[in-house]
């Protein structure tokens, strides 16, 4: 019935594309941290905003999420284990980072 | 004539039970790896809080050496790849290629692991252990777990192989290598957050 669910969106252009582009948001926070071009916060602002975008470009083009062919609970999920990923590290990092301060 | 049908429908019967019963196994393990990219996170949070507490022992940038990050990298991103090539030698039923494209896939995740271990041991060697600070467990746990998984999921590759040589491309080795393979893809999702959260802002 639904055997061809999973080929009917994975093709060689998929993966080279996703590819390509997983080797450019590489190269660039590696170049900044190797060079040494940007310092300071702007470097942290970089390498996150790199690794955010990484992670979607994998998850479409190596792991093919989509909205139309992802079963519907799939992606409820993902949207669920990112929400408690949210709360449980940035409600770890806030109070460790508190106490921290509060003990300097 | 009429016994061939009731034959053709049971076979359509069974096969729809074997996709539904498939399909279930697909969610399930969705569902486990959504809990074990929150317990990665967590052992990031672990991380972060610990990363500077190296309690008068080696710092980040006396341990971390970014060329040897940049080509386990590159090992992990490449093998993610030759991955998708097998799967898609899948979906065309092509059983040589398949296994072709996952040891050549294996391969690669076994020089990721050889390169983890050498850099472990040198660590260890020069002094920087895992009891050295809490910086160095904190490391040791992420940066390990990430490997132990690798390692479990070249042991998976190593059985697929097996299992395409010996039952060919039926339909639940199709299922249990298209699950691997999230599994593969995930593992390399893990390992973008250990370069940019432990290398790169570690040898800053």
């Amino acid at each position: 019935m639904d055997h061809t669910d999973h080929t009917e969106h994975r093709s060689l252009g998929t993966y080279l594309t996703g590819f390509a582009l997983a080797i450019v948001l590489t190269a660039i926070p590696f170049g900044l941290v190797w060079t040494g071009a940007l310092t300071g916060p702007a470097v942290y602002g970089v390498i996150a905003a790199a690794a955010v975008i990484q992670v979607l470009v994998h998850l479409v083009f190596f792991l093919h999420l989509d909205f139309k062919s992802t079963p519907g609970e799939n992606l409820f999920f993902l949207a669920f284990a990112a929400v408690l990923i949210c709360i449980m590290v940035g409600g770890s990092l806030w109070i460790m980072f508190d106490l921290h301060h509060r003990m300097m | 004539m009429s016994e061939m049908l009731t034959i053709r429908n049971d076979t359509d019967l069974l096969e729809e039970e074997e996709h539904h019963s498939l399909r279930g196994r697909e969610f399930g393990f969705w569902l486990f790896l959504m809990g074990d990219a929150v317990i990665f996170a967590l052992l990031f949070a672990t991380y972060v809080v610990l990363s500077g507490n190296s309690a008068a022992g080696p710092t980040s940038q006396q341990v971390f050496d970014l060329s040897h990050t940049a080509i386990e990298t590159a090992l992990l991103l490449v093998s993610s790849l030759t991955f998708g090539i097998a799967s898609l030698a899948m979906d065309k039923g092509h059983g040589r290629a398949v296994i072709l494209w996952l040891l050549i896939t294996l391969g690669l995740g076994l020089g990721f692991l050889v390169m983890e271990v050498l850099e472990f041991r040198g660590m260890i060697l020069q002094g920087a252990g895992p009891d050295v600070s809490g910086f160095l467990s904190a490391f040791f746990t992420l940066v390990g777990m990430h490997g132990a998984h690798v390692a479990m999921g070249s042991v998976g590759i190593l059985v697929m192989i097996g299992q395409v040589m010996t039952k060919g491309l039926t339909l639940p080795v199709r299922s249990r290598l298209n699950r691997l393979g999230l599994f593969w893809h995930f593992l390399d999702i893990v390992w973008i957050g250990i370069f940019s959260v432990v290398y790169l802002p570690g040898v800053m």
